[in-house]
């Protein structure tokens, strides 16, 4: 922190890297030691979904028929989930993190076409994601299944809806980057700030690796 | 990153980050492994589906070395914690060890030792 925003001997040039002891940058330490805390965040949320899993007394059900109370009175419900879109959803996730790294490399290299163009891809991408995961919320809704209906909508849509939380401020994140790209605000030496938030998006996108087969393919 | 080598201060201890094409492979084989998950599920749980009978049984085993597969490309990778400081990977690694022994330890308590008092 003391050698914050000092000049760097013999270079003539502000160094705005902030060096701990260990030679590493006190921001990058700090979002390791954030995304450290929030592993254990989302393990408790997935803990708690597994734990209520197959406990729910009405539906509607994920994977399978059941009965469920519709406009007052009890009737058949069908399974609920849909899970082409979710599998379309997830790659679109997993396209994102290939592409954050590929405008990670631009902003390194001082490619600023290659950095605006990866970069938009992977800000639209995340909007893809938050666009879906309200599509099927909105749709879950409608078949009946409300944030209290049974165990298994409270613990899937606080699960999923912290996660699309998260993906939702990943988005504002790198679009405030790709404004400052735009503005040519983000030099090779200021490429820690792209790759910050590069490592908070590749987080989010490592918790939906655990979350799509846990949640959605596992009966 | 690239300003910490030019300083000397660098926190991946020499190694250069990947190549785009690195990671484009990686990205190719992200991409097939959830391709696969989708096809474990669906042959797992349609009885007509050729090898049903022997997929079936270790559906849920094959979803999650699959997932952990996923994750460790990602932060290998992607991440950069094959190349970075040692540090970074403790202090991503060992909250996933405790967080596993959580998740683990809450489904136990709850599904063995808790007998329906809710």
């Amino acid at each position: 922190m003391a050698q914050a925003a000092t000049a760097s001997a013999g270079h003539g040039e502000i160094d705005e890297h902030h060096w701990t002891s260990t030679g590493l940058d006190t921001r990058k330490l700090a979002i390791w030691g954030f995304i450290g805390s929030e592993c254990l965040f989302f393990a408790s949320l997935i803990a708690t979904y597994l734990v209520y899993r197959g406990k729910s007394l009405v539906g509607p059900l994920p994977h399978t028929e059941s009965q469920c109370m519709m406009h007052g009175k009890m009737q058949a419900c069908e399974a609920i989930f849909e899970i082409p879109l979710v599998t379309f959803g997830t790659a679109v996730l997993l396209f994102s993190s290939l592409f954050v790294v590929l405008a990670l490399y631009g902003a390194q290299k001082g490619d600023r076409k290659m950095l605006i163009t990866w970069l938009s891809a992977t800000v639209l991408c995340g909007l893809f994601f938050v666009g879906m995961q309200v599509y099927e919320f909105y749709h879950f809704f409608h078949k009946g299944l409300g944030y209290s209906t049974n165990l298994f909508s409270s613990t899937f849509y606080t699960l999923t809806g912290f996660h699309g939380s998260h993906v939702t401020l990943g988005v504002i994140w790198l679009s405030t980057m790709l404004v400052l790209a735009l503005r040519g605000k983000l030099p090779p030496e200021k490429a820690l700030n792209l790759e910050l938030a590069a490592l908070y998006w590749h987080f989010v996108d490592v918790v939906w690796i655990v979350i799509f087969p846990v949640v959605y393919l596992m009966r | 990153m690239s300003a910490h080598a030019t300083h000397g201060h660098g926190d991946d201890h020499g190694h250069s980050h990947p190549t785009p094409r690195t990671y484009l492979g990686v990205g190719v084989i992200l991409f097939a492994l959830t391709a696969l998950e989708v096809l474990a599920y669906e042959v797992g749980h349609r009885p007509t589906w050729p090898l049903h009978g022997m997929v079936e049984p270790i559906v849920v085993p094959i979803l999650l070395i699959l997932s952990a597969f996923k994750f460790f490309l990602v932060a290998a990778f992607y991440m950069h914690l094959k190349q970075d400081s040692k540090l970074f990977s403790n202090l991503f690694v060992w909250p996933i060890v405790l967080a596993i022994a959580l998740a683990m330890a809450l489904v136990v308590l709850f599904n063995y030792w808790v007998k329906e008092t809710y």
